[in-house]
């Protein structure tokens, strides 16, 4: 029978069939952070509980953490935040898991980490109470997230009880416009088919508008399922992910009967999928959210939509019709899980460089973890950033969500790079509309909603 | 052990709106604890207070009306429980009360929550749950698990059915342990952990 690289995923990792139709599935890796992995380390020991293998457990510090440059170990960006860093760091030593912390020279968000450490590799399952773990399905790993107690659930039995979703394919062909890139094609997937469009399916994405993603582009789009209502996403492993696991996966050696077998982790021909969508990428532009749902996003150059919802106009402080464009903005945000990787500062810093941020506006990156930062300032890219007058922050999620705290003041305006336009989700009362990298540094050196082509040619700046 | 739901009688408060996240549900500031409790406080503190911090009622929130002070069914729009993974959201509605969520589709990651909660998450048509939502509150709601039916006060001779996963069901109503369920299959689980050692030793290397 002809089976999808998902069937395949889950055939590897099926214990057995248990009762009403689930199965135990073994999970080879799964990630904690401080804010929803703690509880669970904290449950599991007041259950009695013991963690089954802790070599395959990793907690990891990035939510809560401070994004202040020079930050103390301890340091949270929000009040009372601490407890939550150091009670995990105190649960995951007596637990004897592996712990990436605050001051650990590899620290970062965990779905960016994971990769850059070889935590993650194609075909293993994956499992972190965090929504946006479906990221690592492109490497071709099957990786979804869950809630804390499903969590204590895989340390207590290495499994989860799990029933199969079903699974969508989506395709995307051709070339992608100037402009474009990852983001852009998940925005433009989720406005047309609806935040809820992904049915809780786990979804493959394929095409050559896919294949010719960078893999850093390939973790962009995954990381954007959940937003799509997906159960996860993966993409098939091609030599662009052999070489880039090579790469990153230190003191691996990897055999050739490994990279064979990860070249047969691929969908089969006649494979059936429960639902398809098909996308041209001539179709997309680049795309910027207008409301309160990744779902509401449109083309740049396009304007608010006729039909928009009241509720979500009048917290934007938008009208019907209006154009995106002009608009004058108080805060650009970039980094996160979504857009926090070297590839995404690059882009970012093309548009920066020889340009200066407006007083008016509060400009942050914070890189995705401190192997980002680090090959930033080897490139540079650090001090491109700082005269154009961003913030350089020590990694975390920082400013993709609202913890408490330190923030955007209410009704301010906020490009952002992240996942999330909620109501709320940045501050309160704060305006985020999400976008690419290169997009937000356009908006932040213009003061104003505009795309990368909108700004006037740059001064020439002196060596 | 979680309190088993057989059957439950109650006031539904309606928040007919799409895409309510768990951000909404629970906002991170209110995360103040590495603790499953202290939530209910801080449940929809966004729209239930006026003012960020505030703990002064906001009179126009739904849950804040007289009629449903009492509340232990929710009823939602299309994706219930989108965005964040944290559990949070789950136990704040639990502690506030309440057992049942009624909705056109749910989060994926929030439906398991509430299952591992014992609350009741009942997907249903978009409008069946827009002719609940339309009826004048207060709506009171008979949920039987069992026959996976519910009645509403306002409409006492339609039975509406719905589906729920077997797993999710017996979970539900017996109270079960996953965990404790999950570990009388420990034999199992080891056999296949020492057969996979062998067949993908990469994954025992790494780490």
């Amino acid at each position: 029978m002809a089976l999808t690289l998902f069937d395949k995923l889950w055939r590897e990792h099926r214990v057995c069939g248990v009762e009403d139709g689930a199965d135990l599935l073994a999970i080879d890796r799964l990630l904690l952070h401080e804010r929803t992995g703690g509880v669970a380390l904290k449950s599991l020991k007041e259950n009695g509980y013991r963690v089954r293998d802790p070599s395959r457990v990793y907690a990891i510090m990035d939510h809560i953490v401070s994004f202040r440059a020079g930050r103390s170990r301890n340091e949270a960006r929000s009040p009372g935040g601490e407890a939550f860093i150091t009670e995990t760091r105190a649960m995951a030593s007596e637990a004897g898991i592996h712990l990436i912390d605050t001051d650990h020279a590899g620290q970062g968000i965990v779905h960016v980490v994971a990769p850059e450490h070889g935590i993650v590799l194609p075909g293993f399952s994956l499992v972190c109470p965090d929504s946006h773990t479906c990221t690592l399905g492109a490497l071709g790993a099957l990786a979804w997230g869950i809630g804390s107690s499903e969590a204590e659930h895989v340390m207590a039995t290495g499994v989860l009880r799990a029933t199969k979703p079903k699974q969508m394919q989506v395709t995307i062909d051709g070339a992608l416009p100037p402009g474009c890139t990852a983001k852009d094609i998940a925005l433009f997937l989720i406005a047309r088919h609806s935040a809820s469009g992904g049915k809780r399916c786990a979804i493959e994405f394929t095409g050559s508008t896919v294949d010719a993603l960078t893999v850093e582009g390939r973790m962009t789009l995954c990381n954007m399922a959940v937003e799509f209502a997906a159960h996860s996403a993966v993409i098939a492993p091609d030599d662009k992910v052999l070489d880039y696991v090579a790469a990153h996966a230190a003191g691996e050696t990897l055999s050739g009967e490994l990279t064979d077998y990860w070249r047969t982790l691929r969908t089969d021909p006649d494979a059936r999928f429960d639902f398809q969508i098909r996308i041209d990428a001539a179709e997309i532009a680049p795309q910027i959210s207008w409301g309160t749902s990744p779902e509401d996003s449109v083309a740049l150059d396009q304007p608010v939509p006729d039909a928009a919802p009241s509720r979500a106009l009048v917290y934007m402080g938008l009208q019907p019709d209006q154009p995106l464009r002009g608009l004058r903005i108080d805060g650009a945000f970039i980094g996160s899980c979504t857009n926090g990787r070297l590839s995404d500062l690059q882009h970012a810093a093309e548009i920066l460089r020889g340009r200066t941020v407006p007083a008016h506006v509060r400009a942050v990156c914070v890189p995705g973890s401190k192997s980002v930062r680090r090959a930033a300032e080897a490139l540079g890219i650090d001090k491109i950033f700082r005269q154009a007058g961003f913030e350089w922050g020590e990694p975390g999620c920082a400013m993709c969500f609202y913890a408490g705290g330190e923030t955007f003041p209410p009704k301010s305006r906020v490009v952002s790079s992240t996942n999330r336009n909620f109501e709320g989700r940045q501050g309160p009362g704060v305006r985020t509309h999400i976008t690419s990298p290169a997009v937000v540094a356009a908006c932040a050196v213009a003061g104003e909603i505009c795309a990368p082509i909108d700004l006037p040619a740059r001064q020439r700046v002196d060596a | 052990m979680l309190k088993p739901l057989l059957r439950h009688t109650g006031i539904a408060a309606i928040l007919m709106r799409d895409n309510v996240d768990t951000d909404q549900i629970i906002p991170s500031r209110e995360m103040k604890r590495v603790s499953r409790d202290g939530l209910a406080d801080g449940l929809f503190a966004g729209w239930r207070y006026t003012a960020p911090g505030s703990r002064v009622p906001n009179p126009d929130f739904v849950l804040n009306r007289p009629e449903n002070h009492a509340a232990s069914i929710l009823v939602g729009g299309e994706n219930f429980g989108c965005g964040s993974s944290r559990e949070h959201a789950v136990w704040a509605l639990k502690e506030y009360g309440f057992r049942v969520v009624i909705a056109k589709s749910f989060g994926e990651i929030f439906h398991g929550n509430c299952i591992r909660n014992g609350i009741l998450p009942i997907a249903l048509p978009a409008k069946q749950v827009e002719r609940l939502a339309m009826a004048p509150a207060p709506v009171k709601l008979q949920v039987d698990l069992e026959q996976q039916t519910l009645i509403s006060s306002q409409d006492p001779d339609r039975f509406i059915s719905f589906e729920i996963g077997a797993f999710a069901k017996r979970l539900l109503i017996d109270g079960l342990d996953p965990i404790a369920l999950t570990m009388t299959q420990q034999d199992q689980i080891e056999a296949f952990f020492s057969d996979d050692a062998a067949r993908r030793p990469w994954v025992y290397s790494a780490g």
